[in-house]
Order: C-alpha cells, then structure tokens, then sequence
C-alpha cells in the first residue's frame, strides 16, 4: 500500500468521522490518487453489502419475556411482607409519573403552531408502527407505488424517493395521525432498524434540518422544505438520521 | 447463575429505578442480542449471555448516569462476552490481533458485490475474523456506531478504533474473495 490516505484517514471518512475541512482535503486527495479511488470504491460496496445481508439478529421474543419476568420475580422475592402488593402500587405509581413527566417535560417541535406536534407524540407514533401488522399499508420499494397511493388518501401529496443506493431502501407508507392531522409516514430501513419519515404540509418558510432529539433510546430530526413539514424518527443513529433527511432536500 | 449475590442487588433499585431501566435500558436488548450473538457466533450461547449481561445492567443501574443507554448497555454485554468466552473459548480471545496485514488486496468492488450478495458467506467470511475485528464491524455497520460510542464500548482510544476498523475491513474483504475452500454446493 503506497499512498498514506488509503489506510485509516478513507474508512474515518467513509463513516462521516472527519470535520469538513479534513473531508474536503480528502476529497481533493481523491481526485487524483486512483489507489484511493479504488480502495473507497471497494470498501464501500463491502458495507453495501454487509447491508443487504440483513446479519442484523433481534432478541428471540422468549428472551425478552424471560428478562422481564426474571426482574420481577426477583423484584418480588425480596419482599415477603405483606407490604409487597404496596411496592407494586409504587411501581406502576412510578410508571405513571414518569411516562407523565416526559410526556409534558419534551420539548415541543413547534410550540407555536396551532398544530403543534410533540416529540413523544411522534415516539408514540413510531413504537405504535412497529407493532406487528402496522408497520405500512402499502408496502413496495417503488416510489412509484408508493406515491400514488397516497391520492385520494390525504390532501396533499408527500415527496416520495428510494434511497436504497443511498442505504436507505424505501419499504413503504402508511397514514398516521400526529396533533390531530393526518400525515404521511414513509417507512425507510437502515440495518434492520425501520425508519418513519412523517410529512405533512406547512405554510411556514423551510427551516434546517433541526438539531436531534431522543428520548427512550429513540432520536428525532425535524425539518421543513417546500411547503412540508418532516419528521424522521427511529432507533437508529442521529447520524443516520440527519444522511437521510439531507437526502429529502437535496 | 447465584441466586444469593442477586438479592441485594434487586433490592437496592427502588420502584422509580426500576421503571426507568424498564424505559431507557431494556428497548435495546436486540443491539445487546445481536452483539452478543456475533461476539459468541451463537445464538443459543448469546440468550443465556445476554440475560445475564441485562440482569448485570439492573444491578449496576444505580451507576448510569444518564448517558447514552445503549452504549452503556453494550459496554457491559461486551465485558459478559468476553468473560464468557475467557472461561468456554480462551483461544478464541488469542487469535492474531495483532497480526499485521500491509498486503493489498487486489479486490474489485464487482467481485466483491457478488461474493457479498450471499448472506451465509459473509456470515462466515464475519465469522473467521478475530473477535477483536468482529466487534468493530459489527458496532459501526450493524449497530451504526459513531467511533466515539465504539471507543466507548470497548474502552479503546478512537485512534484505535480506526485503525482496528480499517484492518478489520481488509480482513473481511479478503475472507470474502478468497477462493471458498470446503463450501459444499448449494442446492437449487
């Protein structure tokens, strides 16, 4: 290996880990070191495919009830009193609270409008969509599909795009309710991991993409563009999340 | 696993604790699987490890401090992994880490699309890595992890992540386009 770049400085570029000016120096480099064009070339079609793999392997549904229940079985062993079906009191008391606290404690993605929508709501939105049999109603990697579905579903018609090139492979849409309105939700696939994109229209100006949330393990962007309002949301990285919003403006 | 250590531990977490783990620990038992699965490359071996790295998160709970959960999480199923592997595959842990590997590999990204379309053979190809370049791959292209959280996770400095990152691909890329030695033909 001759050329210095084509060691660790292309893969911490590949994965988004240098600061603009670093990447912009590599990016120059690249125009003329064809090793490098050629070692890129070949690292990024190995991530494209370890993606298509789908390697990802999810927690057997045996598992997670083991879990819990062994919480709290052990939860309740300890305490033999009678004072035990108090505890459980305090324990869904406490579930209450702080399913409650957060709920009023997010910050609002719009406090202003009318409209306004708030994070836990779209949480709420995207936890609802996994449940099995919610994910889509219409499910096709065609954008040509998938639009089209939405006429006559919604008054207005959201921007519809695979970005499966891109990693992102589009897996379908479904309608949702977020604040009271109907929105289109495009559902993207990252890793295993689902994406819901949530749009509606706005008569507000566009604004950037806005600085994530998250909230239970779960990230948010919210941004607008030509008249749509958008919000992307998933357990997936905040990172991921903000490649694929840029790739709804561009 | 003890049953006697445990009593405590459960008992120190209150109510409040316990439905907070519940949120902000527990959705991300399928990263804690699949790392496990892919450290151990065995699903049943990752479901016994991966309850007892959980049941270990409860305990160690208190010690959270709020931060990102899943890495957290992970740090810990990575420890379990590793202490499981020092007491069932203690070879398995002195595999050539350090073996060094300036050789280029003369791959196309065309071979290399078609040696990777099949999803045993990456398994595999994955599976022959040291588990030191497995769990780098497995962080940054399974689970998306910035080289920050990886760091984190296997309580490396980042340069090391990079470099481990770096070779861990070479790796791969070679076990992929090597001629497959005992692959038995496939069915149609």
């Amino acid at each position: 290996m001759s050329c210095d770049f084509s060691g660790t400085l292309l893969h911490a570029y590949l994965d988004s880990e240098l600061d603009a000016v670093r990447a912009a120096e590599f990016e120059r480099h690249l125009e003329n070191c064809r090793e490098c064009t050629a070692t890129l070339g070949a690292v990024e079609s190995l991530r494209a495919s370890l993606q298509r793999a789908q390697l990802y392997e999810t927690a057997p549904p045996e598992l997670r009830k083991k879990i819990r229940s062994k919480l709290k079985i052990s939860a309740a062993g300890v305490s033999r009193s009678p004072a035990a079906a108090w505890r459980w009191l305090a324990v869904a008391a406490a579930i209450l609270l702080v399913t409650g606290v957060a709920w009023f404690a997010v910050p609002h993605l719009r406090p202003d409008g009318p409209e306004s929508v708030t994070s836990a709501e779209v949480i709420d939105a995207h936890i609802r969509s996994l449940q099995a049999g919610h994910l889509t109603d219409v499910t096709s990697t065609d954008q040509h599909t998938v639009k089209p579905w939405f006429d006559g579903k919604l008054d207005f018609i959201p921007p519809v795009h695979d970005f499966m090139d891109e990693g992102f492979p589009l897996i379908g849409g479904r309608l949702d309710v977020l604040g009271e309105r109907n929105v289109a939700a495009l559902v993207y696939g990252r890793r295993k991991h689902f994406i819901n994109v949530f749009v509606w229209p706005t008569k507000d100006p566009d604004t950037p993409i806005h600085p994530p949330g998250s909230r239970q393990g779960y990230q948010w962007v919210h941004w607008r563009h030509q008249g749509m309002e958008f919000c992307a949301v998933s357990d997936v990285s905040a990172q991921d999340l903000h490649e694929l919003a840029q790739l709804f403006i561009q | 696993m003890s049953t006697t250590g445990q009593g405590k531990g459960w008992d120190v977490l209150d109510s409040q604790d316990r439905a907070r783990f519940e949120q902000v620990v527990l959705p991300h038992l399928d990263a804690a699987f699949n790392l496990s699965r892919w450290l151990l490359r065995s699903r049943a071996d990752s479901e016994d490890v991966a309850q007892e790295a959980l049941l270990r998160a409860f305990r160690f709970f208190r010690g959270f401090n709020g931060g990102d959960a899943r890495a957290w999480l992970l740090q810990i199923v990575r420890n379990t992994c590793y202490t499981w592997l020092e007491k069932n595959r203690q070879v398995e842990l002195m595999t050539e880490f350090d073996e060094d590997l300036h050789q280029q590999s003369s791959t196309t990204p065309e071979a290399l699309a078609i040696a990777g379309d099949n999803r045993e053979r990456l398994a595999r190809a994955l599976e022959t890595l040291p588990v030191r370049f497995r769990e780098v791959i497995i962080l940054r292209e399974l689970e998306g992890c910035s080289y920050k959280e990886i760091a984190a996770i296997t309580s490396v400095p980042i340069g090391t992540v990079m470099s481990a990152l770096a070779r861990a691909r070479q790796r791969l890329q070679r076990a992929l386009t090597q001629p497959a030695q005992q692959e038995a033909p496939h069915e149609l």
